[in-house]
């Protein structure tokens, strides 16, 4: 009986100490791109399940005397989990471009599938995603910036932590990307939601700061920004994305991301 | 202008609609708007033709009004035009849409005038048959006629999209008047010109079209059965035109495969009538060097190659012909744009060159300049030598309210 628990004891021992040595090993053993793409993981599960939104956004140019410009646009978004999600955006002003919009269907792995309407001939037409680096109408977000950011097109390093937030360092998968790496700093007491990004242009010098604001909580779990504010440090140019009237309870499918609905949008 | 017969039908469509929605939403968004456009056209050479002019001042007013509820999936858009022009035959207005529209599920109903646009190809609009074309508004043929009809969408993932079309009522083509350029040696009145149907503008007439995507492909086959849209001119053998709209049959293909920075385009269609069949086709490339410059630069190479069996009876003049251009994008806060370029044919030296610019000024003004060159027509070209001295100028300055 006294080995017995003699030996039940130093099992117990024994069984701790495996258990404390493997969650070292574990901690240690788990590399920086491990960590950042857990990370990433992390967001991206926090996001899940908001089906479907639709968003008033005003987007708010600056070029580097401070003049100003503005557009309006209408975004719908489609949460699809097998692959990337659905959007369609709507232009609403200035006015000689009202109605042009365009549907978007995001894909994991691959280039994305787009379609452009073009309302005073009524054409729709499908478009090349193959122009990520290009400014989005005039502004300073690239193509890339504003498409849904799936997992699966960033490879990724932790690089610290400060209290709440993580660093992850982000680099893209697709060559025609116009960044070498994003520097993204997430907030993880709060639904991992991004706080900034750096943008590192092809030579690795810092291109451009984005910084997210005004966030609200939505159906208590998704954190939405109502600002967008970024900052291009080599062009001194800003545009700001001013988002009101979020919608998660528009109950939108797949028929209205269609090139029907597409044509419906623009008119 | 003969409306008459399309604001009664469109009565008629609306008669019987329920005005008591449910409302569900209970949000009705209404919209209205104003673009008025001044436009000065120059053209360089003399007159062909007596009673043309050199200077052309005009004048043009696009309002839309639009009205929305049910969550946007019901709604009425409107969008009007006129214009003010010396050419009499110029001056003209038309309710380009107006329709009631309903959206559920995955299927669409429009009822009324509206404007529908199929195809791929740049610089010729083959399969595009639904709308009558505004021969006096533009020379691309781009500008559009209200057409009435019922209008029918069925949306499928998996299939594709199926599109129905009941097209009740037959538009005329507008051509210049006596003073206007871009004009026959003889001004065709569009009433001089006879229906072989019986039943003339009031054919009933149909149209269906299957569309989908898979992958980098999207393809679209169509048919269209009824009264033309193009004109068909006979010539006897004492030389007398006889022109009129002859009932067709037109099946129309159009596939666009989009590769990396590659579009390439096929547009095709097969036409059918008592006095003529035949067959044209468009297949071009379009290539878009993007943000070559950093800055949002886009420059866009563009090449088709155009072919028609009517040849030289081809209204297009674009029998068999090539195009060439170049589309650049500044992507700027103006949102500037440059498309130039040429359709050259390629039995003869006859060569249009084109060059079109638009800009923003300020929140809500924009300038458009285009140019169109007639360069060394062939006599030989039945429909084109007759503008060969109408290169001509057009500045054009819009305020949208």
């Amino acid at each position: 009986m006294l080995i017995l628990k003699l030996n039940s004891n130093i099992m117990r021992k024994s069984i701790l100490a495996v258990i404390a040595i493997a969650t070292i090993q574990f901690v240690t053993a788990q590399t920086p791109e491990e960590r950042g793409l857990q990370i990433a993981k992390a967001a991206e599960e926090a996001d899940l399940g908001f089906k479907s939104s639709s968003v008033e956004l005003k987007m708010i140019l600056k070029n580097k005397n401070g003049q100003t410009s503005e557009r309006t646009m209408t975004t719908r978004t489609l949460e699809l989990t097998e692959d990337g999600d659905k959007s369609l955006i709507a232009f609403n002003s200035p006015k000689d471009v009202k109605g042009t919009a365009t549907l978007t269907f995001t894909h994991k792995v691959g280039s994305d599938d787009q379609w452009l309407y073009l309302p005073s001939i009524k054409r729709v037409k499908r478009i090349s995603s193959n122009n990520k680096s290009g400014p989005f109408v005039g502004s300073e977000f690239a193509y890339e910036d504003l498409s849904s950011q799936e997992v699966e097109k960033y490879t990724y390093k932790f690089l610290e932590e400060k209290g709440n937030l993580l660093i992850v360092e982000q680099d893209p998968v697709d060559p025609k990307s116009g960044y070498t790496r994003r520097v993204v700093t997430y907030n993880q007491d709060k639904g991992y939601r991004i706080e900034k990004v750096e943008f590192y242009d092809r030579k690795n010098a810092l291109l451009k700061t984005l910084t997210y604001s005004d966030y609200k909580l939505y159906k208590d779990k998704f954190w939405r920004a109502g600002t967008f504010n970024m900052v291009n440090h080599q062009s001194n140019k800003e545009t700001l994305l001013k988002f009101s009237d979020y919608n998660f309870g528009i109950d939108l499918s797949d028929e209205d991301f269609s090139q029907v609905a597409l044509q419906r949008a623009g008119n | 202008m003969n409306h008459k017969g399309i604001i009664a039908f469109i009565l008629l469509m609306f008669t019987g609609h329920s005005w008591a929605q449910e409302d569900t939403s209970q949000k009705v968004s209404q919209d209205l708007e104003l673009e008025v456009e001044a436009e000065y056209r120059y053209f360089l050479d003399d007159a062909a033709y007596s009673d043309q002019q050199r200077n052309y001042p005009s004048i043009a007013f696009r309002p839309a009004y639009s009205l929305e509820w049910n969550k946007g999936y019901e709604r009425i858009n409107f969008q009007g035009f006129f214009r003010l022009d010396r050419d009499n035959e110029r001056t003209h207005g038309d309710i380009r849409e107006l329709y009631y529209q309903k959206a559920k599920n995955n299927w669409e109903l429009s009822l009324g005038l509206k404007k529908v646009y199929w195809g791929v190809i740049e610089s010729n609009h083959l399969v595009d048959i639904i709308n009558q074309t505004d021969a006096v508004e533009t020379f691309d043929g781009e500008e559009k006629l209200g057409q009435p009809m019922v209008q029918f969408s069925y949306i499928t993932n998996s299939i594709g999209t199926f599109e129905l079309y009941y097209l009740p009522y037959h538009r005329k083509r507008t051509f210049p008047g006596r003073e206007g350029r871009l004009r026959f040696g003889t001004v065709i009145d569009k009433d001089d010109l006879s229906y072989e149907s019986g039943a003339e503008q009031w054919r009933q007439d149909l149209a269906v079209r299957w569309k989908h995507y898979f992958g980098i492909f999207d393809l679209a086959f169509s048919h269209f059965y009824g009264n033309g849209r193009e004109p068909l001119f006979v010539f006897d053998q004492t030389g007398n035109i006889n022109a009129f709209y002859p009932v067709i049959n037109q099946t129309g293909l159009e596939l666009q495969v989009t590769h990396d920075a590659f579009l390439w385009k096929l547009e095709s269609i097969y036409r059918s009538a008592e006095a003529q069949d035949f067959l044209a086709f468009a297949a071009g490339v379009e290539y878009t060097f993007s943000n070559i410059d950093g800055n949002g630069l886009d420059i866009g190479v563009l090449g088709e190659y155009l072919y028609d069996e009517r040849d030289e009876l081809a209204l297009t003049a674009l029998q068999n012909d090539l195009f060439i251009a170049s589309r650049i994008a500044f992507n700027d806060i103006q949102d500037t744009s440059i498309l130039f370029g040429g359709i050259k044919d390629l039995e003869s030296n006859s060569t249009i060159f084109s060059l079109e610019a638009s800009r923003r000024f300020g929140s809500s003004w924009t300038a458009e300049i285009e140019a169109r060159i007639f360069n060394d027509i062939a006599p030989s070209e039945l429909i084109l030598s007759n503008f060969r001295d109408d290169s001509f100028l057009r500045i054009a300055i819009s305020k949208y309210f």
